[in-house]
Order: C-alpha cells, then structure tokens, then sequence
C-alpha cells in the first residue's frame, strides 16, 4: 500500500501462550500502526481474551516479542502500562462506590493530581453521559452505564492504545451504538484502539484492520473489504412465482445457484444496496417478475467455514 | 515520583478505597465489631458466674470479666481478619483487581490497602470492645506505658493474622470459600488461654492450649492489663507474630502475582 509508514502502536511476533499442555495461541504476528484500529475477530475459546491479556501485562508470554506504544511489555511493563488504558472482558468497576469515586481513584493511581483528577473525571462523566448517575454507588447501575463507565475508567490517563475485550457483549443494541461512537470518537482523538469481538459486523464498522483467531493460529488478516472478498457467503435469494421466471432470470444473470423445487435463486452479492438496485434493475429490464427477495449477509460462520477450511457439518454443501 | 513516593501514595490511594468500603459495606462491618461484644456479654452475664468460680476461692463474676477480656480482644483480633478474607476475596472475584495489575502503579498496593485498612478497622473494633468491657466493671491496673504495650501487642498480633487472611482472601476460589476458611481462627482463643485458665483442660488439649500462637498473645495482653505473670510469654508472642506475619506476606504475595486463570 502506498501509505506512509507509521510507528506500529503494537507488535507482535511469534506470541505463544500455553495453560497447562493446552496450547491457546500457536505464534502470533500482529502490527498495528498508530491511530488506527485493529479488531481480533474469533469463536469463544479462540484465544482473543488471552492476546489482550498478554499485550496488557496482565499475564506473560511463554515465547515471542511484543511491543505496545514502544515498549517491550516483558522487559518494560510499567513503560507500557503507563500508556495504555484496557476494558477487560469483565467489567472492571467497583460496586461499592460511586461513578465519581471509581473515577477518582483510576486519577489518582495515575498521579494526575485532584484539581486535575476532579477535572478529568467530570469530563469524563459528561462525555459518557454519565453526570446524572455520578453520586450513586455503582451497583445501583444498569449494565450498559457500568459498560461506559468500565471504558472511561481505562481512559482516565489519557492512555495512547487502549484495550477493549469484547465492548459490546452483553449490550443492548442502543448502548451497543453508543459504544461505537465512543470508539470512534477515540480514535479522531488519534488513539490506537486494539478490541476483540465475536461480531463480524462491529468489527467491519469499526475497524480498519481485521485479524481472525481460530484455535490460537491467526487464519486471515486484511481490511474489511479484502476479507469480505474471501467470504463467498453473501447472496441474495430470488424467489419466482412459475418455473418460467426462474428459467429467465437464470438466463439473464448467469452465474447463480438455481433450486428447481423452490423455485429460488442464490445470487453472490455483498448485499449493499447498489448491486441490489443494479440486480433488480437487470430482471426489470428483462420484464421478469420476482416474487420475492431475501438478503444473506456473510456471517462469522462464513467467514469461519471459507478461512478455516472446515466442512459444515449442518448444511449441505450449496455447489 | 520514586518508587517509594508511588508506594505510599498507591497505598493511601487503595486504603482510602478500603475506608470508603467499609462504610458501604456497614453490614459486615458492624457484624465484625458485634461478634466479640456479643461473646463477651455472653461469657459475661450468662456463664460467667460459673466460670468465675472455678478461677478460685474468691472467684464470681466480676473476677471472669478481668479473666476473659483479654480472650475476648483477641475474637475481636480473629474476627477482622476473617473479614479482610471476605474483602480481598471479593476484591478478587471482581475483574477491577486486572485492571489494577495493568495499571503502572506500586503494584503491592492493593494488599497493602487491604492491610492498612483492616488495621484501623481492627483497632477501632478493639476500641469498642475494650469500652463495652470497661462500662460493664472491667478494671484494668496498667499505666499508660502498660496499656501502649497491650495496643502495640494487640496490634502486632493483628498485622500477622490480616496478612495471612489476605493469603486465605486470595487462595479462596470464591467468597464463601474466604469466609469459611478462618473460621478456626475465631475458635483458638477459646481453645488456649482466653476463657479458662489452661490448666484446667485434659493432658492432650492442655499441651496443644499452651503452644498455640493465640494463648502466649493473650497472657501477656492480660499481664500488661492486669499486672498477672507475663514471663517468656512476650517473646514468644513476638516471635509467633512475626512468623505469621512473613508466612502470610510471601505466601500472598505469591498468590497475587502468579498469572490469573483464565
């Protein structure tokens, strides 16, 4: 790519991590440039909880390099800690106190000074639209609050990359929207932002690089556009009232799976809505009347079933 | 900051966050201090005639109270430090203490938060405990040099157990685990010199009363108290405090830092 290249704000190579004899990441390489995010895609059990862990400090590698905003985390740990805010996958609040007084003591175990501490963290209570809860102990809160709060605790620093494991599991949608904009208004701030999802779908609104992790082995990598081109899963299902329209249409667009019974047809197509248009347009054209249409978006499964190269056990397969 | 000035600032930072739970969480707290009261009300009014009449000729009630107060202070001891268990178990369970460990901050700060903050609710319930036993006729004889020895004892005492149930609050997989765990704490005074004098006790339990760390403690809180025969109890009572305290400091030191489960 013709970019300029920047500093990566994390690095990884060759990362291995076992418990027990269970091996849970199998070399790992990761570069993540300054100010952009990067999404670890996987299944539970993938390993994406243990990758962010390891680049946290929380937990050691047993073998590989890492390094996050410039540091190496096994040799320079607080280095790192010191420029990185993490949300676990656990919301990491503390019942007992109030909004304000979680907040405040994140301040002041980041030195900032209470006159600078108050400031920050009534910014923060306002920018996470939490101002209005502040005064009430944690445990009163709903989950999507103590979520927002979780985040602003990891922001309180000013940290250069931060850490979300999973942010939105467990979100309604509305909060869940809420999340997205936080993440995005981070990284217009010029934060790198490193998350793990198990949501194709966030990870392609939010991120500008996509890792899949499946079984501890990272089995593709790229921008949401090249993985979506891998992902053959994506179709649009035309239903015909008579086996005449069917034939037509099948004449017309070709290349498509046709299911004589049902009368149907499985058109590829990433399902936006200009190659919709421009497929009605076409059966229009050719005064073929459709008497239905459903839009299959790719899903994890694909992406999972196309790069992980396992059978599907449940459907058959569609060629 | 140095090292040093992070240290003491994280700490205060973490016992300013204990302070704050221990008023949030007044439940536990006030059970904690009215636990002992409760016993020696208890030892007191029900049992202690009885018992008092077997302390000798001129024994009663008001000669038990002198006898068990001591023991008394030293349920009073037990019962703190079952509730750093509880705290530092539910600290634990909660995923803030990950992001703690993520933070660059003095990374012992967390248990010493704990420590600290038991310490002064300990001695506060020792406080409250030693008003309650002084309204009902406790009349100790000891000079304020005696009775800063008895706190500094007292307090010595209670630095180690609160270390080793913070080790218990961490090896704990759950909260019951870390409220069960000490429990045997609670009962040792009353199995060495706390409520009745050792010799009284049956050959096996006699030994085991006057070598068990709570029993050294309590005569010699009780001789600084009281005026009775101290002699080698002091030292030992020193030399088991400092023991448990080193044992319960690494062995939760180590449990802190090894990597957490996923």
């Amino acid at each position: 790519m013709a970019t300029i290249p920047s500093r990566p704000a994390i690095a990884a190579a060759g990362l291995r991590k076992s418990f027990g004899d269970q091996v849970v990441l199998d070399g790992i390489d990761l570069e993540v440039p300054e100010g952009t995010v990067f999404a670890l895609l996987g299944p539970n059990g993938a390993g994406k909880t243990t990758t962010v862990h390891i680049l946290s400090t929380l937990i050691g590698a047993d073998g590989g390099q890492v390094r996050v905003a410039g540091h190496d985390v096994a040799r320079d740990p607080d280095a790192v800690r010191a420029a990185i805010g993490v949300t676990g996958q656990l919301t990491a609040v503390d019942n007992l106190l109030t909004g304000e007084e979680n907040l405040l003591v994140m301040a002041d175990l980041r030195h900032l000074g209470r006159r600078e501490g108050r400031r920050r963290a009534a910014e923060l209570l306002e920018q996470f639209d939490l101002t209005e809860a502040a005064q009430r102990t944690v445990a009163t809160w709903s989950g999507g609050m103590r979520r927002r709060l979780d985040l602003a605790m990891g922001l309180i620093g000013d940290p250069r990359v931060v850490f979300l494991d999973e942010p939105t599991t467990g979100l309604d949608p509305r909060s869940r929207r809420t999340m997205w904009q936080i993440i995005r208004d981070l990284v217009a701030g010029g934060v790198t932002v490193f998350l793990t999802t198990q949501y194709l779908e966030e990870a392609d609104e939010l991120a500008d690089r996509i890792a899949l992790l499946d079984h501890g082995r990272l089995v593709a990598e790229g921008t949401p556009d090249e993985l979506k081109r891998r992902i053959p899963g994506g179709h649009i299902r035309l239903q015909f009232g008579y086996p005449d329209g069917l034939e037509a249409a099948t004449r017309v667009l070709g290349e498509a799976v046709r299911d004589d019974e049902a009368l149907t047809l499985q058109v590829p197509s990433d399902g936006g809505v200009k190659s919709i248009r421009a497929l009605l347009d076409r059966l229009e054209d050719a005064s073929i009347e459709v008497g239905g249409l459903s839009i299959h978006t790719p899903d994890l499964d694909d992406v999972f079933l196309t790069l992980t190269g396992q059978p599907d056990k449940e459907k058959e397969p569609a060629q | 900051m140095s090292t040093l000035s992070y240290a003491v600032a994280d700490s205060a930072t973490m016992l300013r966050r204990q302070l704050r739970h221990m008023q949030r969480y007044l439940s536990m707290t006030l059970m904690l201090i009215g636990m002992p009261i409760v016993f020696l009300l208890l030892f007191v009014y029900v049992f202690g005639g009885t018992l008092g009449a077997g302390l000798g000729p001129a024994g009663g009630r008001s000669e038990y109270l002198e006898f068990v107060t001591p023991g008394v202070l030293l349920i009073a001891v037990a019962s703190g430090a079952i509730g750093t268990a509880i705290s530092v178990a539910m600290d634990m369970t909660e995923g803030i203490v990950a992001r703690f460990k993520t933070m660059a901050i003095f990374r012992p700060s967390v248990l010493t938060g704990h420590v600290l903050g038991s310490m002064i609710q300990t001695m506060l319930s020792l406080a409250v405990v030693m008003a309650v036993a002084l309204l009902i006729g406790f009349r100790p004889n000891a000079t304020p040099v005696e009775w800063v020895a008895a706190a500094g004892v007292l307090a010595m005492i209670t630095f180690a157990l609160t270390w080793l149930c913070v080790a218990f609050g961490l090896v704990a997989k759950t909260v019951e685990a870390a409220s069960n765990l000490p429990q045997p704490l609670v009962f040792l005074p009353f199995l060495g010199s706390g409520f009745v004098p050792t010799d009284s006790m049956p050959t096996g339990l006699r030994w085991f009363a006057e070598y068990q760390p709570f029993t050294p403690v309590i005569d010699t809180v009780r001789g600084l108290l009281l005026g009775t025969a101290i002699g080698n109890s002091a030292v030992i009572a020193v030399a088991w405090c400092v023991g448990i305290a080193l044992v319960g400091y690494l062995w939760a030191r180590r449990l802190y830092n090894r990597d957490p489960v996923r």
